[in-house]
């Protein structure tokens, strides 16, 4: 995140950290989650899914707050965000998934085409 | 990166039927966005689940019925509204959801919303307004603006549409909002007060039609979306005549009524058996 | 008391609960005898906007599981048929009360008729089975009104009550029994796991048992073609699937679903066929024919639809001909023709609508005809 300057209090305030669960064969490549992310997580994949529509990828993993704002604006059910407990949100990049987030989770680099 | 699981659950999925989605609605839709509205605002109302029941008409709107795990009734086309009065009268435990378009519950629904109202009916009735007759291909309704291109009018649309929230306010209706699907938030939160008061309740949501609007309008889904964005303003306890809807212009936002009025149920205990009270 | 208060008292007997109406002359007082009633036994009453609300709102109710009727006119029942075609397709019992009047359009408000017989077979869109009951007394209007609830539960269809403005308005002596002494029929409640329940899927007898709103089982009901998970479905075979379901359910049960009554029918040589009001005038046509030798007996039809084809077909083989005597110019008349199959003649005495058939006419054609 960046400051003009950085606040006093930056040192308490947790800023939440999300993943982002895309279920890909429900996506109609509306481009709702891509336009409205406020922190520009996605981008339009270049691959497709089964209906031949592109679905979103995550293009900036670390900076999903886990404002859930994809999953209230997708009209087709087809992404969520899920939070990471915070003491592991405080790392500035996640090196891989740990243990205790839900092993169904999907990155967005991994999507089978 | 392992995948455990083929299939993972999104949070709504206990509240649909995941044997049928995908679902039928557009690339771009707005009703999908409504409709997930709908089921967020159900669960974070704290309503029993169990006794809620969804009644819609016909159109895309009225599809909605179809997907939602809770007892659901996919009525003829504009009389969602007294099916659901019956339901609400016979069981009055029960919570009514009436989920359908401005076409069915405007046009030829349309008396049967003006009474509903009227009598205050202890229903929620969330209109899903996309100023078009989708289902059918695209044709003109009760809601399309001045001018608009529809297959039935090619030339343009000569008619004034309705103004929703004004017709309901007229016609009793004791909770009135519009929002559109990019005001997610709010239109969650108006549904969930409208779950959990008594009396009439109208919510207008304001959806992109992108097939059949917006390929003769010109308008793709986020091109409407940018609309809602931009040219809308928030006005919680305007007037419903000051409510105006100008898409070149001004489309005016919020909670417009929340009054609190005896409802049908409650005078017809009052004046009839009372003995049962 | 009349016959629109017998049918209402009727309804009530019978655990009705809810009803949804309109104005219209002459079943104007069903409504107003069932607003202040329902109220004594804890139901409602509800005036809607018009009869397409009323036909809407009764089958609302019955899908929140209560009991439910409107009674209405010609003008009004043309207008409930799209309804009717849902509450068919949805298998939504539900009963609807017809007094006929004479037609077509406004026509005679006040005076009789039986026009409507065709319309209450076919006035809905698409292929369907319906049962219509003619009663042909105040007395009857309360017992046939009972006999229609219960079949309307035991088979999950609209029935209607096809009576007319005679009936409706004639004022006679009706005797009301105990309640112990009326049997009633409710709708087959589902039995087993509520997540597998199948809200479509036929019983033992063909008819599916019935899940109302609010118990938890998570139905999806649509007037759309639709299987026995009530998903619609967009193709022939769902078509053919539901509609031999609709239809079977019906055409199988016909032992417990038609009735007609037999008047001096052991040696007639002429049947006379009727119903409802100009039953009366041909049971006195026939008393008549008798005295002066000729050997009538009269088919009186209790259930109208489904048509009593065997009954009619049977008859063919050994009378000498028949009569239908219905007030309108020949509706049920053209299934007594079709059924008699050429065999034997078949004559209508009919009426363009606005009066009861004098039974002088009817006896001048027993004397005549053959």
């Amino acid at each position: 995140m960046r400051y003009w300057r950085v606040p006093l209090d930056s040192k308490e305030i947790v800023v939440s950290r999300g993943i982002v669960v895309i279920l890909e064969e429900r996506c109609k490549g509306c481009g709702y989650c891509i336009a409205y992310c406020p922190r520009n997580v996605l981008e339009l994949s270049p691959g497709y899914n089964v209906k031949g529509y592109h679905p979103p990828i995550v293009k900036k993993p670390d900076d999903c707050v886990n404002c859930h704002y994809c999953e209230t604006i997708c009209p087709d059910f087809a992404i969520y965000s899920l939070e990471i407990p915070p003491e592991l949100s405080q790392q500035a990049v996640l090196p891989e998934l740990p243990a205790e987030i839900p092993k169904y989770a999907v990155d967005g680099n991994n999507l089978n085409f | 990166m392992e995948k455990v699981k083929t299939r993972p659950d999104h949070p709504l999925d206990a509240l649909l039927r995941t044997d049928r989605i995908p679902h039928i609605w557009c690339p771009g839709c707005g009703i999908g966005t409504a409709f997930s509205a709908c089921m967020v605002a159900m669960q974070a109302s704290g309503i029993d689940l169990n006794k809620t029941v969804m009644v819609s008409g016909i159109g895309c709107s009225g599809r909605g019925a179809g997907y939602t795990r809770l007892d659901s009734y996919h009525t003829t086309h504009g009389r969602a509204i007294p099916f659901a009065t019956g339901m609400k009268l016979a069981n009055p435990q029960l919570n009514v959801v009436v989920f359908s378009g401005d076409g069915d519950l405007f046009a030829i629904g349309g008396n049967h919303f003006i009474h509903a109202a009227r009598r205050n009916m202890d229903i929620t009735v969330v209109c899903v307004n996309n100023l078009i007759y989708g289902m059918t291909g695209g044709q003109a309704a009760a809601t399309t603006p001045c001018m608009a291109k529809t297959t039935t009018t090619p030339r343009g649309n000569p008619d004034q549409p309705f103004s929703l929230p004004l017709l309901a306010f007229a016609s009793g209706a004791t909770y009135v909002a519009r929002w559109t699907i990019l005001h997610t938030r709010d239109l969650t939160k108006s549904i969930e007060e409208a779950l959990n008061r008594r009396g009439f309740s109208f919510i207008e949501v304001l959806a992109p039609c992108p097939t059949g609007y917006g390929r003769k309008n010109k308008e793709k889904s986020l091109d409407t979306l940018k609309i809602y964005q931009e040219r809308t303003i928030i006005k919680n306890g305007a007037h419903p005549m000051d409510a105006v809807m100008d898409f070149g212009n001004s489309i005016t936002l919020g909670k417009f009524i929340d009054q609190d009025r005896p409802t049908f149920s409650d005078n017809y205990d009052k004046t009839c058996r009372p003995q049962f009270a | 008391m009349t016959g629109d208060v017998a049918c209402a008292e009727g309804a009530l007997a019978a655990g009705c609960l809810f009803f949804g109406g309109y104005p219209i002359t002459p079943a104007t007082e069903i409504a107003e005898h069932m607003a202040s009633r329902l109220p004594d036994v804890c139901g409602t009453f509800v005036q809607m906007e018009d009869e397409i609300a009323a036909m809407a709102s009764i089958l609302g109710a019955s899908c929140a599981g209560v009991k439910s009727m409107t009674a209405t006119s010609g003008p009004g029942f043309s207008l409930i048929m799209e309804n009717l075609g849902l509450g068919i397709c949805t298998e939504t019992p539900c009963v609807v009360v017809n007094v006929q009047r004479a037609g077509p359009s406004t026509g005679l408000p006040t005076l009789g008729a039986q026009g409507d017989m065709m319309q209450a077979r076919w006035g809905s869109h698409g292929h369907y089975e319906i049962i219509a009951l003619a009663p042909a007394s105040p007395q009857e209007l309360f017992y046939l009104t009972i006999t229609a609830f219960n079949l309307s539960e035991t088979y999950r269809t609209p029935v209607l009550v096809m009576t007319d403005e005679v009936t409706g308005h004639l004022s006679e002596r009706v005797i009301i029994p105990d309640a112990g002494a009326i049997k009633l029929r409710h709708r087959p409640t589902p039995k087993g796991r509520k997540d597998r329940f199948k809200p479509f899927q036929p019983g033992p007898n063909g008819v599916a048992p019935m899940a109302i709103a609010g118990e938890g089982y998570g139905i999806h009901v649509t007037g759309l073609t639709h299987d026995e998970r009530g998903y619609p479905g967009m193709n022939v075979e769902t078509q053919i699937e539901m509609m031999g379901r609709l239809i079977l359910k019906i055409r199988n049960n016909l032992d417990d679903i038609i009735r007609t009554e037999s008047y001096r029918m052991e040696d007639a040589e002429i049947v006379v066929v009727s119903y409802g009001i100009s039953a009366r005038s041909s049971l006195a046509a026939v008393d008549e024919a008798r005295e002066q030798g000729i050997k009538a007996g009269l088919l009186r039809l209790i259930t109208v639809w489904p048509f009593p084809e065997q009954q009619i077909q049977k008859l063919a083989e050994k009378v000498r001909g028949f009569v239908t005597v219905e007030i309108n110019l020949g509706q049920i008349h053209l299934e007594v023709q079709r059924c008699a199959r050429g065999r034997v003649p078949a004559i209508l005495v009919g009426h363009p609508g606005g009066a009861v058939i004098p039974p002088e006419r009817i006896v001048e054609t027993l004397k005549t005809a053959f």
